[in-house]
């Protein structure tokens, strides 16, 4: 490369890397504590089945900790004889009730260690009730193994579907951009994080959380917006997030030659520092949307589903329809596919790699942020949920087949109803782990994956 | 420009930490974790990002040696490196015949399974979840020659007899395995390892198994890691699950990539240069957040130590692009064409 070229792609790069910067330090600018009112509290009750005598028994002693949806601590307190804990709160709202899960007593466990914070909405004047199961050591085995029936395997599959269409859309943008340029993008989960995180951002305080100048402006810019206006706009920084990581890292690299390994260390550096520049400005506590957070669940035959996860999962797959639409139907669908299966042949034929590469970003960083929206809305919002779920992205698209749109689908189902179904025979701690030896067994029978070609692998 | 707050802080205290921790145990241990990396990536080309997990291994097998198998020492350190080696091979059974990326994969996810297993409920009457194990120290303590309470070294770099030990033990461990490793690379074996890195194709074609070669490579980088975390454990009289976090492993390989790929000190140097940076960053920083030069509005004393992220992470993307031989190293040693 010549070196005023490099000159003027450093320059490029570095204008690409102070809008990112600043974005990302405008992210959660301001935080302002509720209003003090009187009678709200949220409660709970201790009690577990004392193994010997058989009897539910209060549990003493147990700590907890109440935020309010900002993650700001409230109070906290310990669980009194009868297993009982109030913590006034400072008005009505959705609080989130964490146990310390060593103050509980000896043999004593949450039945689902996932669950240790419960969600709490708390009306006026009244007392918000969190509710935690606890078990004995013989309950904890039991859960793994006692429960498989028709029911609860119709449920876990429903959920396993659920959570597999938001993980499919995560996942397709990281195949997409391994596709088209060979490159895996480690740094994935933070465009998990980063839509995720902004629609917290538009959901509590609008674009005046940026810009301080336009305080008092109307919604959305002055103030927070409904979740079902900030998910859009989560989504457009998404993927302007995606189109920025292209065209002033990844293109600059590209043009350099910089090589693949090296380009995958990269995004391995990247993830690290934006996915701590998230802990740095959201903080480490795990936080809710303001709406639609603590729904109850309704019942559609024999399976209950809250109407967020119905509403959600009904989009999703609505785009996913619509992503197969685009890749079977479009021209630019079609330049994508014959990017992905022969780069130079392609690009000889008259289709502008570049710009394909360009949209596969826009394209991933969207679907990453509107599957982080939802991802955080069905469980909970926090700065590291991007690794955690990078990782079943990687077992579901060498699941499904590296490097194929379909192949991320259809791993990401599998994936998804897997690790929900796994938690009839295993802790639901360690679900995350049926997903890992999935993915060693797949690799050993079928390297290509489900609907990968031989040729990808060798 | 008011430059009155340079008198503020206490260089002394800085610069006497940043060259202890130079060469203190988290300096070993990133050494010797990197020493394993580099005959991963370095020498044989393989991609492993989840170097913490053997990491973790060794540990666990170490210290579960003594406090769930009953065993003496010796034996304890035999079931850290049997532990490094399973791991090594249920990563590398299934990936060394595919390309460089899958081993990737598989590897980062690995080894945070290993974490989240080892704090798991289920596996607490083993692994005694989040707390760890905190009983195995004993039997090491016994065979140290220096006495507890004295105090040995010299300026600042002193430390307490029980602390004294595993410095030696440390030290002494990353020459022995600068010495292997100096001897296996220029040994035929190492340069069969080195020709696959190279051409695969062409090792394959002069009747080499390049896949036996790589996980023989991918086994002794983990053994190599494996004693790092026996030596964090020794260190630290403790074994968490939360020590083998993911973003460790990226320490280790901007360690490797600062000194240098594939060269065999490069780890060592890469380590020793780490720890001074990263210590003389965050002392000062703490500093000024207490001194009131940073205002707590913008950093607390927490989140200065979150500063060491963006630097690693900053600095090992940008090692990448500009630098990616590092200090020492030379671009005809850098494995860096994917295939």
């Amino acid at each position: 490369m010549t070196s005023s070229l490099g000159l003027a792609g450093l320059g490029r790069r570095l204008v690409g890397v102070f809008v990112l910067v600043a974005l990302m330090l405008g992210l959660f600018a301001m935080f302002a504590p509720p209003a003090m009112a009187d009678n709200e509290m949220v409660r709970t009750r201790f009690v577990y089945t004392d193994p010997e005598s058989g009897e539910r028994v209060p549990a003493v002693g147990v700590l907890v900790t109440v935020d309010d949806s900002n993650g700001e601590f409230v109070g906290e307190g310990e669980s009194d004889a009868d297993g009982v804990v109030e913590i006034p709160v400072a008005g009505p709202g959705v609080y989130g009730m964490t146990v310390d899960p060593e103050s509980l007593p000896e043999g004593v466990f949450l039945l689902d260690v996932e669950r240790a914070t419960a969600l709490v909405e708390v009306l006026p004047d009244r007392t918000g009730q969190a509710i935690f199961q606890l078990g004995n050591e013989d309950e904890v085995g039991a859960a793994a193994t006692g429960r498989v029936t028709a029911r609860a395997i119709v449920q876990l599959t429903v959920e396993g579907l659920k959570f597999g269409v938001f993980l499919a859309m995560a996942a397709i943008g990281l195949s997409l951009i391994f596709g088209t340029t060979g490159l895996i993008n480690f740094a994935h989960g933070e465009l998990i994080g980063w839509g995720m995180l902004w629609a917290f951002m538009f959901n509590f305080y609008g674009f005046a959380g940026i810009f301080g100048f336009m305080e008092g402006w109307p919604a959305p810019f002055g103030s927070g917006v409904n979740l079902a206006l900030a998910i859009p706009i989560a989504v457009l920084f998404g993927m302007g997030f995606g189109w920025a990581a292209d065209r002033f890292v990844f293109r600059p690299m590209r043009i350099r030659g910089v090589s693949l390994i090296a380009a995958m260390i990269v995004t391995l550096g990247l993830s690290i520092l934006i996915r701590y520049v998230y802990l740095f400005l959201f903080s480490g506590v795990p936080r809710f949307y303001r709406d639609y957070t603590a729904q109850s669940a309704i019942d559609l035959g024999p399976i209950q589903i809250t109407p967020k996860d119905l509403i959600t999962a009904g989009i999703s797959v609505a785009i996913l329809i619509f992503i197969g639409l685009f890749l079977q139907q479009t021209r630019m669908g079609k330049a994508m596919r014959a990017v992905s299966d022969d780069r130079d042949l392609a690009e000889s034929s008259g289709i502008n790699v570049q710009r394909v590469i360009s949209v596969v970003w826009v394209m991933g960083g969207g679907l990453a942020a509107l599957g982080g929206v939802f991802i955080g809305l069905s469980e909970q919002v926090s700065w590291n949920i991007g690794f955690r779920i990078l990782l079943l992205i990687f077992a579901a698209v060498v699941l499904g087949g590296l490097g194929t749109a379909y192949g991320a689908l259809v791993g990401a189902l599998v994936v998804g109803v897997g690790i929900q179904l796994s938690t009839l025979w295993i802790p639901t701690e360690l679900k995350n782990v049926g997903a890992l030896v999935l993915l060693i067994i797949a690799l050993l029978i079928r390297p290509q994956g489900i609907l990968g070609s031989k040729q990808r692998v060798g | 420009m008011d430059f009155s707050f340079v008198f503020a802080i206490d260089w002394g205290f800085i610069f006497d930490q940043s060259l202890k921790q130079a060469v203190d145990i988290n300096a070993i241990v990133y050494a010797l974790a990197a020493i394993g990396l580099n005959v991963h990536f370095g020498y044989a080309g393989l991609l492993n990002f989840g170097q913490v997990g053997f990491v973790a291994m060794g540990a666990y097998g170490m210290g579960l040696g003594i406090t769930y198998w009953q065993t003496n020492p010796a034996l304890a350190v035999l079931i850290g490196i049997i532990f490094a080696v399973v791991f090594a091979l249920i990563l590398g059974v299934p990936t060394l015949r595919l390309r460089a990326d899958y081993l990737a994969i598989v590897t980062i996810a690995a080894a945070e399974i290993v974490r989240l297993m080892a704090r798991s409920t289920a596996m607490r009457s083993i692994t005694r979840g989040a707390e760890g194990l905190n009983e195995f120290i004993g039997p090491f303590r016994e065979l140290n020659p220096f006495t507890p309470s004295a105090e040995y070294g010299f300026g600042p770099f002193v430390w307490s007899g029980n602390r004294f030990f595993t410095v030696v033990v440390g030290w002494t461990l990353i020459g022995l395995f600068l010495l292997l490793v100096w001897q296996l690379m220029r040994s035929p074996w190492g340069r069969v390892v080195k020709a696959i890195r190279e051409d695969e194709e062409a090792a394959r074609a002069l009747g080499k198994s390049a896949y036996w070669y790589k996980l023989q490579a991918l086994i002794l980088g983990g053994v190599i890691g494996g004693f790092a975390g026996m030596v964090m454990a020794l260190g630290n009289a403790t074994v968490q699950p939360d020590f083998f976090v993911a973003p460790l492993t990226f320490f280790f390989w901007l360690v490797l990539i600062l000194g240098g790929v594939g060269r065999v000190w490069s780890p060592v140097v890469g380590s020793i240069i780490f720890w001074a940076l990263i210590t003389f960053i965050q002392n000062l920083g703490r500093q000024m957040v207490d001194d009131g030069l940073i205002p707590t509005s913008i950093m607390d004393t927490t989140q200065v130590d979150q500063i060491r992220f963006w630097v690693v992470g900053a600095a090992l993307a940008l090692l990448m692009v500009f630098r990616p031989q590092g200090i020492f190293g030379s671009r005809e040693e850098m494995a860096l064409d994917a295939n």
